[in-house]
């Protein structure tokens, strides 16, 4: 079902919805699931995002999403002198990722306390994102809804537990995968959600046994 | 009620004494479970965004490639001078898309409507006649929702984007939408609507998307001004009485086959019609002269090292006499 706001829409700086919106979007859902501030980001463009980024200013869009701008934000065009203002070290390259989506970006981040992520996205188009690839792991997620993104060990019952303690706390699951990179390797459980997760049960699903860490993305208008 | 045909929203809004807008307000409510209060308010600050896009602009930027900027204060001050061949009122509207399609290259904040590079329309031809008959806010926010209703059944039904359908999918579709707001504000009735939209979206069938470069700017910007001019026109002649011979979503449909039939070289990927030009290929080169010296080959598996822990990598170590499958 097309939301009539995808249409007379997104407020958003120019001059691309795929190459400008979505950039800062990516960077944005990097910085939420970094879950710290970034302090240093090597930036690989792909495709399209490659070839008419530095045009398009998906290069100032990406390192804006990763200041914590939304699409909408004025000072996007000045990105890279507030990013050296917060300390935020920055590198761009391009790359040759193959099969992925012509609007790809490959992101290795690393925070002020020390966490790491590496993430590959792409723009799918309207500002529209989709997280292709988590620290090696295939996923597939879009923001679209509030998301649980759950890394665990590859053993038995901590699906049923997931499942349960959201049940307890009534939230309706939309949409949900479960990716791994190798066997008895660790799980990536993508669970989409239509209300948000209420904080006590991320806190819950993130003490059981077995489970590393839990990042809840709450779902932005 | 799904936004998948004109004919069907007619039909529905006559059957229950609805205005064409309503519908579509009621729809949004529907979709994204939200009161009619938070649906009105979100089409009012996205009419704001419009508003303020255009009161803010200066005419002082330029894009990053140089080609655009400016071009919308030279319209206005030609305009101003009441030189204009179409009068003052029609530069103020050719001022105004120059103006959007500019703020938008330059990195300034717009309305996509239904996409960026088409953002000029629907300020075009709304804007203007706003300030010329003072038209109240909620007629307008009204105008929005009508607008948003036929972009819904365009992209449903053929698509909105320059890479799926060329720039009749952009601007075209946003002409469209233009027409059937004007005709709204001008007091049309649902039939003369559906005559409007048909007409602005048929004389654009087959636009090319050849943007220069790749880029957001030429033609883009200098596009939307044929798009709410269109617009315009269209809306006069179903407010005169002309009607389309051909039905709205059959025109919708015929776009769509058009865009599919339309070569890729003409859809958003800058390898025909004024990118391929001399003049187009020289602009490219000169931006993208540095290209591809700092590329190299990443694959995905570059990146796999930080998921592995040393510890689970000690515990996954192939047991004595057990082979390893190749990965």
């Amino acid at each position: 079902m097309i939301d009539i706001f995808d249409i007379m829409g997104p407020i958003m700086v120019g001059p691309s919805s795929s190459h400008t919106a979505g950039a800062v979007r990516i960077g944005r859902m990097a910085r939420t699931l970094l879950r710290e501030e970034p302090v240093k980001a090597d930036i690989h463009l792909h495709g399209s995002f490659a070839g008419t980024g530095v045009g398009h200013g998906t290069d100032k869009a990406l390192v804006a999403g990763l200041l914590g701008m939304a699409p909408d934000n004025l000072d996007i065009p000045n990105s890279f002198e507030i990013a050296r203002e917060r300390g935020l070290d920055f590198t761009f390259d391009e790359v040759d990722l193959r099969e992925v989506h012509p609007n790809s970006v490959l992101m290795d981040l690393t925070g002020d306390r020390g966490g790491r992520l590496s993430i590959r996205a792409s723009s799918t188009g309207g500002g529209r994102i989709r997280v292709d690839e988590l620290d090696g792991v295939e996923v597939s997620f879009t923001g679209d809804y509030n998301t649980l993104i759950i890394q665990n060990m590859d053993k038995q019952g901590n699906l049923s537990e997931v499942t349960t303690a959201l049940s307890l706390a009534q939230v309706n699951v939309a949409n949900m995968s479960l990716h791994r990179s190798s066997k008895g390797g660790n799980v990536m459980m993508i669970i989409e959600t239509d209300d948000p997760v209420p904080d006590a049960i991320v806190q819950l699903i993130e003490n059981r046994p077995g489970i590393l860490q839990v990042i809840h993305y709450r779902k932005e208008d | 009620m799904n936004l998948n045909s004109m004919q069907e929203i007619v039909s529905l809004a006559r059957r229950e004494g609805k205005k064409f807008w309503e519908v579509v307000l009621e729809t949004d409510m529907e979709n994204r479970e939200v009161s009619r209060y938070e649906s009105m308010e979100k089409m009012a600050q996205t009419w704001h965004a419009m508003l303020e896009a255009s009161q803010v602009y200066t005419g002082e930027r330029r894009s990053a490639s140089g080609l655009v900027g400016g071009q919308g204060k030279l319209m206005y001050d030609y305009a101003a001078a009441g030189k204009c061949i179409g009068g003052e009122f029609m530069g103020q509207v050719i001022g105004e898309a120059l103006a959007m399609g500019e703020s938008n290259a330059c990195m300034r904040r717009i309305v996509a409507a239904p996409t960026a590079g088409a953002c000029g329309v629907m300020p075009a031809v709304l804007i203007p006649l706003y300030w010329r008959e003072n038209i109240p806010e909620e007629k307008m926010v009204e105008a929005m929702y009508v607008a948003s209703g036929i972009g819904a059944v365009i992209a449903y039904r053929a698509c909105i984007s320059g890479a799926a359908g060329g720039c009749q999918a952009e601007i075209g579709s946003a002409s469209a939408m233009a027409a059937g707001a004007l005709v709204y504000l001008k007091g049309g009735n649902k039939d003369v609507m559906c005559h409007a939209v048909a007409m602005a979206l048929k004389n654009l069938l087959g636009l090319a998307c050849d943007p220069v470069a790749g880029l957001v700017e030429v033609p883009c910007v200098k596009r939307n001004v044929i798009g709410a001019v269109n617009a315009i026109a269209a809306a006069d002649m179903a407010l005169a009485g002309i009607e389309s011979r051909i039905p709205v979503d059959e025109v919708i449909d015929a776009m769509g086959e058009v865009g599919r039939r339309l070569p890729v070289e003409l859809r958003e990927t800058a390898l025909g019609g004024l990118a391929a030009t001399p003049t187009g290929r020289a602009v490219k080169k000169r931006l993208h002269g540095n290209r591809g010296k700092k590329k190299r080959t990443l694959t995905i598996k570059d990146a796999r090292w930080k998921l592995e822990k040393p510890a689970e990598e000690a515990s996954e170590a192939p047991v004595e006499g057990e082979t390893v499958p190749a990965t």
